[in-house]
């Protein structure tokens, strides 16, 4: 049963197009290994019922023949995504028992081409952590381990990144407001992209920052990522950002020819108390990708120190506008109430029990930072230096540059706690590298790239062209197969 | 800038969340930290950037203005904490 685990979507999807396995095959093997994948606590809401419904259509699709790439793949679903009568909680006490009766776009889209959704993944609460320590669900844990301690798979898709890493379902969903997908990716050694703000559409997923969300894949590998971005992308009239544009055979895209190609090398990149082996891998990557025939260029994106706290005013102020729907009106918890409470103390109660400790306070920044008085210190002021980031990245690609390499993260993953007693702005830093992309909306994807001294995996970013997602995975296709990056956590948890 | 008690109570206020009079002074003091790293942002000089509203050069599109979903009061009250008649229960608001 795990052999069929070990399967990348590329190769399942083959497999059942030629009949050697059957999509309820897979999907009994990703249930068991997700049975038995516990201490990982990936998975918080069980589909298995659904699963099997969805893997016995499948199986009957594949034989009628001309089944989608995606047909009977079993896939983990962050928690983010509302999913239709499944409980959708963005690991939250305030939506505990929340069952949408609607869809979100990405998942129908992934539903109607077939794929099996094998759960519902962990996640930081409304996708507000770089740990997956802020869940109502309690934190997932990291496959990787490499002493007594427990690490974290990062945030805030944590539980897509453990549940694919462990090689409990085949892929995930995930969602990346400043990095929520590429930094668990380079935690876990696996394969994440966030793609081109506008490609997929954020209908139905849970909003933290609408200006910066974007939903992606958390894959094996380059060529799964390509796969599943290309059922997840596309325009949606119910999401009004969402861009009319073709969607590319992604796939189709990775011929491994780079020849030609400008690689942009940024210095603001490289930041104190950056490992050692970090620096290798980036300057080996850099190699290999001049090696591959591609033109390294040394560029600078000279506000890139500016886009975190840029980031901080201007998510915190989205959330705080996008979370005051949480009232205890129309869905979730309600908090109980004392006789002679009107409604304003049934909203402040409600909020205070329904919230977590680091959601209240990105609303509260949020809602000072919009306050009378403040709002063009400090929001007007981010957005101001969030056109500047922007900026940066046009002048880097108007003068030839295609991709830019840089590292996912300053570190490779961290225990779980230890981050707990410091202040949050340390926790903020580990997203330094990822959230540069999302302020300017490009697409960026983390590929794993190697270990550190203690044998943890740490990833290099490539960030594109906006809409050119095909391209960008075509260099990480060249990178990913130069790399040769094998190693796998070993299965203590079963 | 220092944000103090009466302050963080008042955005406490403004965002509907209930906070003890006792966990004020930390709340404060966790605003504070976290302001002062994005005053960093002072350093830059903006002067005549305008504040991008859309990351994407585009205008966001409009739909007809025609009905195209409704008649589905028990599916919008299905989640309600308080659903009654086929309304939303809240508390008392008037007298």
């Amino acid at each position: 049963m795990s052999e069929l685990m070990k399967l990348k979507l590329a190769e399942a999807r083959d497999a059942l197009r030629s009949g050697k396995i059957t999509a309820v095959e897979l999907t009994d093997a990703s249930l068991a290994a997700i049975d038995s994948s516990k201490p990982l606590n990936a998975f918080v809401h069980d589909t298995s019922e659904i699963a099997r419904a969805q893997a016995i259509a499948a199986d009957e699709r594949l034989q009628a023949g001309e089944a989608p790439d995606m047909c009977g793949l079993p896939i983990g679903i962050k928690d983010l995504f509302c999913t239709n009568g499944v409980t959708t909680q963005a690991a939250s006490a305030i939506l505990d028992g929340f069952k949408p009766q609607y869809e979100s776009t990405v998942s129908k889209k992934l539903f109607n081409d077939g794929s099996v959704m094998v759960g519902k993944l962990n996640m930081d609460e409304f996708a507000m952590g770089s740990s997956n320590e802020t869940s109502v669900y309690g934190n997932a844990v990291n496959p990787w381990k490499v002493d007594d301690r427990d690490l974290t798979p990062g945030g805030s898709s944590g539980g897509s990144a453990a549940a694919v890493a462990a090689e409990t379902c085949l892929a995930a969903t995930g969602t990346d407001t400043g990095g929520s997908i590429r930094q668990p990716a380079a935690f876990t050694g696996i394969t994440g992209i966030k793609p081109t703000y506008g490609r997929c559409s954020r209908w139905g997923i849970v909003a933290f920052a609408s200006s910066l969300d974007q939903a992606g894949p958390v894959t094996k590998d380059v060529r799964d990522a390509a796969i599943m971005l290309e059922a997840m992308a596309g325009f949606d009239a119910k999401d009004s950002t969402s861009v009319n544009l073709p969607v590319p055979n992604f796939e189709a895209a990775l011929t491994g020819d780079i020849r030609g190609k400008t690689i942009g090398i940024p210095k603001e990149y490289r930041v104190d108390g950056m490992p050692d082996e970090l620096e290798t891998l980036w300057s080996d990557g850099t190699s290999m990708l001049r090696d591959a025939g591609a033109i390294i260029k040394n560029i600078s994106l000279p506000h890139t120190k500016y886009a975190l706290p840029a980031y901080y005013v201007i998510a915190p102020a989205e959330a705080s506008s996008n979370l005051a729907r949480y009232d205890g009106v129309r869905f979730g918890q309600r908090a109980k109430l004392e006789a002679g409470d009107g409604i304003t103390e049934m909203y402040e109660k409600t909020r205070a029990d329904g919230f977590g400790a680091e959601v209240k306070r990105r609303i509260m920044i949020g809602t000072y930072v919009l306050s009378a008085g403040f709002y063009d210190a400090y929001y007007n002021r981010a957005r101001r230096v969030r056109a500047l980031i922007k900026r940066d990245f046009e002048q880097v690609f108007s003068d030839g540059v295609d991709a830019i390499l840089t590292p996912s993260t300053p570190s490779a993953a961290f225990g779980l706690g230890e981050m707990a007693a410091l202040d949050p702005v340390k926790m903020y830093l580990f997203d330094v590298f990822t959230v540069t992309v999302n302020l300017a909306g490009l697409p960026g994807i983390s590929i794993p790239a190697g270990l550190d001294s203690k044998g943890l995996p740490l990833g290099l970013q490539l960030i594109g062209r906006p809409w050119e997602e095909g391209d960008l995975l075509n260099t990480a296709f060249t990178l990913e197969n130069a790399l040769d990056f094998n190693a796998k956590p070993n299965k203590w948890w079963i | 800038m220092s944000i103090d008690t009466k302050t963080a109570a008042r955005v406490a206020k403004l965002a509907r969340i209930k906070v003890d009079e006792a966990d004020l002074p930390a709340l404060a003091q966790e605003f504070t930290n976290i302001l002062g790293f994005i005053e960093q942002l002072n350093e830059v000089d903006v002067e005549g950037i305008e504040p991008m509203t859309s990351v994407t050069p585009q205008r966001l599109f409009r739909r007809e203005d025609v009905v195209n979903d409704g008649n589905q009061q028990d599916a919008v009250l299905r989640n309600a904490p308080d659903a009654r008649e086929g309304f939303f229960a809240v508390p008392m608001v008037v007298e």
